[in-house]
C-alpha cells in the first residue's frame, strides 16, 4: 500500500510537469529519463529479481522496434495497433531464448554470453534480410496526431512514457510482494534450495524473461515512434543492452525504484557531460563505464543503498533483536510459506 | 558447389587467421581457468594494444614485429595493475560483479579510444604489407603467414611458462584449488594478477602480429571478443589445447562461411556454433564435465 501511494505520487508529480514548464529541453530530458527507466525496469525484472544477468537486452528492444516499424511501413498498421504485436514479439523472443537457456541450465556468465550472442545474431540477420530495410534502416512516415502515436508536442510522448514506467513500477512492486515474486527472488538467492522447496525453477525463470522481453519491446516501440527511424545497429547494437543494465545497477538492483533513480542520475550526468564535452565523442559513455566500475566497487547496493540504513547498522539491529528473521533468507522463507507453484 | 581451387585457399587463409584467434583466446582461457571470471574487457584491451603498435610505428617508426619486446611487457604490466587495483578490489567475491566490472572497463577503454583517437579506421603500411607467397594453388599474404607462425610460437612459449616454471605451477595450483594454494604459501592475489597480466600480454603479442595485415579503430575489439569467447567455449573453458584447436577451427569456419554466405552474413556461422556449443556441450570439446 505504501508502495502504491508512492507510485501514485510519482505519476501525479511527473504528470503535472507539462503544466509547469513547456521547455522542450526539460521535457525531452524527462522523456529520456522515463525511456531509460523503462529499459532498466525491464532488465531489472530478469536480473534484479531473478538473478539472470542478460548482456543482450537489445535483442528484445530491437525486436519490438522492428515489429512496430515493419508493421507500420510494410503493412500500413496503425502505430497503436503495433504496440500489442510488438509486446507479443518481445515476449516470444524472450520465451525462445529463455526456453533454450534455462532448459539447458545456463546461468551466470554463460547466460550473459548467450544473450550477447543472440543480440549479435539478430543484428546480423537484420542487416541481411530485405524486410528490415537491411543496413539502410526503416523510416516511419511522419503522421502527426495522437491517433498515430506521434504527438505535436512533447507532453504527449511524456504521458505515454509515464504510463509505461508506471506499469513497470507496478510490476516491480508486484514482484516485490507477490507469491510469484517471492519464487523468483528465491531462485535468485539460491536456485537449488528454491527447487528443493518445490519452486518450479524453469517456469519461474521463463516467466521472468518473457515479462522482461515484452517490457523491453515496449521501449523499442516508443523509440521508433519518438525518433521515427531504426536501423540494425541502433536496434540490436550493444549500447541499448548497456543502457538497460546500467540504470538498475547505479540505482539499486532488485528494487522497485532503483531503475528510475539510476536512469535519472545517468541521463542528467550524460546530458551534462555531453554539453561540457560537445566536441569529443565518447566522453559521456566513458564516464558510464567508469561509473559502472566505481558503483560496483564502492556502492554495490546502488544509490538506493545510500537511503537505507547501512549493512553495519542492520547488523547491530539484528544483534539487538535475535528473534528477527535474517533478511537475505526472507525470500526463500516467503516462498515456502506460500507453497509450491501449481 | 564450391570448387577445391577456391576452397583450399579459403581454408588456408582461415588457418592463418585462426592462429591469431587462438593466441587471443589463450589469454582469455588462461584468465578464465585461473580466476574463473569471464574477462569482457579482453577485446577492448586488444584494441588498446593495436593502438599501441600503431603509434609505435607512426610516431617512433618501429616495425610492428620489432615492437613485440615493448608491447608484451607493457600489456603485462597494464594487466597486472588493472587486476591488482581494480578488478580484484571490485569483485567482492561475486562472479556477477567481476563480469560487470570488466564490462565497465571495456566500455571505458572503448570510449577513451574514441575520445582520444576518433572513430577513424587506421592501418599501417609496411614494405611487406602486400607481398604474397604461393602455397599450392593459394596465394597467402606474407603478414598473415608471419602472424600464424608468431601466434603459434607465442602459444608454445605460454604453454612452456605454464607447464615448466614455478610461476606456472603456482598458476595451475591456484586454478585447481585456491584455498589449498594459499595454505601451502602461494600468494594467491599475486598469482591472480600475474595470470591476468599474462592474459593481456598474449594480446600485446597478438596485436603486433595482427596490425600489418589488419586495421584498428575503437570498435575493433568487439569483433574479436565474441570470437574469442566462442573459441574458449568451444575448446572448453580453461583448456589450452581446446583454445588452440578451437581457434584454428573457428578461423576456418569463418573463412568458409564468408565464402559461402557472403562477407556480412558469413559471421553468423560463428555465433550459431557459439550458441549451439553453449546449449548442448557447455563443457566444450576438451573440457571436463563438471
Amino acid at each position: 500500500m505504501k508502495e502504491l501511494a508512492r507510485i501514485v505520487v510519482f505519476a501525479v508529480a511527473v504528470g503535472l510537469l507539462p503544466f509547469v514548464t513547456s521547455s522542450g529541453v526539460v521535457l525531452n530530458l524527462v522523456i529520456m529519463i522515463l525511456y531509460a527507466a523503462l529499459l532498466g525496469q525491464a532488465w531489472n525484472i530478469l536480473a534484479g529479481f531473478g538473478g539472470q544477468f542478460s548482456f543482450g537486452h537489445a535483442v528484445f528492444f530491437g525486436t519490438g522496434a522492428y515489429a512496430a516499424a515493419v508493421l507500420q511501413t510494410g503493412f500500413g498498421w496503425n502505430a497503436w495497433l503495433t504496440l500489442p504485436a510488438a509486446l507479443a514479439a518481445g515476449a516470444a523472443v524472450g520465451a525462445f531464448i529463455g526456453a533454450l537457456c534455462f532448459r539447458y541450465g545456463l546461468r551466470g556468465s554463460y547466460f550473459a554470453l548467450v544473450t550477447l550472442a543472440f543480440a549479435e545474431v539478430f543484428r546480423i540477420l537484420a542487416n541481411n534480410v530485405p524486410f528490415t530495410g537491411a543496413g539502410v534502416g526503416l523510416m516511419v512516415k511522419l503522421a502527426t496526431g495522437a491517433a498515430h502515436f506521434q504527438f505535436a508536442d512533447k507532453a504527449g510522448y511524456l504521458y505515454v512514457m509515464l504510463a509505461f514506467v508506471v506499469t513497470g513500477l507496478g510490476l516491480s512492486a508486484w514482484l516485490k510482494h507477490s507469491r510469484y515474486g517471492a519464487w523468483l527472488q528465491a531462485v535468485r538467492d539460491n536456485e537449488s534450495s528454491a527447487a528443493a522447496l518445490g519452486v518450479n525453477v524453469f517456469r519461474v525463470k521463463l516467466a521472468a524473461i518473457v515479462l522482461s522481453g515484452a517490457l523491453t519491446a515496449a521501449a523499442g516501440v516508443f523509440y521508433v515512434q519518438y525518433f521515427q527511424y531504426i536501423d540494425p545497429g541502433l536496434a540490436y547494437g550493444p549500447s541499448v543492452s548497456i543502457e538497460a543494465l546500467l540504470g538498475p545497477i547505479v540505482g539499486g538492483l532488485g528494487t522497485v525504484w532503483g531503475p528510475v533513480l539510476g536512469a535519472a542520475a545517468l541521463q542528467i550526468l550524460g546530458n551534462a557531460t555531453r554539453s561540457l564535452f560537445a566536441g569529443t565523442p565518447g566522453v559521456s559513455l566513458m564516464l558510464y563505464g567508469a561509473l559502472l566500475v566505481l558503483m560496483i566497487m564502492f556502492l554495490p547496493q546502488g544509490l538506493i543503498g545510500l537511503a537505507r540504513p547501512s549493512a553495519r547498522a542492520r547488523e547491530k539491529d539484528r544483534a539487538a533483536t535475535p528473534a528477527a528473521a535474517p533478511s537475505d533468507g526472507s525470500a526463500a522463507a516467503a516462498a515456502t510459506r506460500d507453497g509450491p507453484p501449481a | 558447389m564450391l570448387e577445391l581451387s577456391v576452397l583450399f585457399p579459403s581454408i588456408l587463409n582461415g588457418l592463418t587467421t585462426g592462429a591469431v584467434y587462438a593466441l587471443i583466446a589463450l589469454g582469455l582461457t588462461l584468465v578464465y581457468g585461473v580466476l574463473h571470471i569471464i574477462n569482457f574487457a579482453h577485446g577492448a584491451a586488444l584494441m588498446i594494444a593495436l593502438y599501441g603498435v600503431y603509434y609505435l610505428h607512426e610516431r617512433a617508426g618501429i616495425d610492428p614485429y620489432l615492437s613485440l619486446p615493448i608491447m608484451v611487457p607493457a600489456m603485462f604490466a597494464g594487466g597486472y595493475l588493472l587486476y591488482r587495483f581494480v578488478i580484484g578490489k571490485a569483485g567482492h567475491g561475486k562472479d556477477e560483479n567481476i563480469l560487470l566490472v570488466t564490462l565497465g572497463i571495456s566500455i571505458f577503454l572503448e570510449n577513451l579510444a574514441l575520445a582520444l583517437w576518433k572513430s577513424d579506421t587506421r592501418s599501417i603500411e609496411t614494405s611487406y604489407t602486400f607481398s604474397t607467397v604461393a602455397i599450392g594453388p593459394a596465394m597467402i599474404a606474407v603478414p598473415k603467414l608471419v602472424a600464424c607462425a608468431g601466434a603459434l610460437a607465442a602459444a608454445a612459449i605460454l604453454l612452456g611458462v605454464v607447464h615448466g616454471t614455478d610461476l606456472g605451477r603456482a598458476i595451475r595450483a591456484c586454478a585447481r584449488e585456491r584455498q589449498g594454494a594459499r595454505l601451502v604459501g602461494i600468494d594467491v592475489a599475486h598469482v591472480f594478477a600475474m595470470s591476468f597480466g599474462i592474459g593481456l600480454a598474449c594480446l600485446g603479442a597478438a596485436a603486433c602480429f595482427l596490425l600489418p595485415a589488419y586495421y584498428v579503430n575503437p570498435q575493433v575489439g568487439n569483433g574479436f571478443v565474441l570470437i574469442a569467447f566462442t573459441i574458449v567455449v568451444l575448446g572448453g573453458m580453461g583448456s589450452f589445447a581446446g583454445a588452440l584447436v578451437g581457434g584454428l577451427l573457428i578461423g576456418v569456419v569463418e573463412s568458409v562461411c564468408g565464402l559461402w554466405l557472403g562477407e556480412s552474413l558469413g559471421q553468423i556461422g560463428i555465433f550459431v556454433i557459439f550458441i549451439a556449443v553453449l546449449l548442448f556441450r557447455p563443457q566444450g570439446l576438451f573440457g571436463a564435465k563438471t
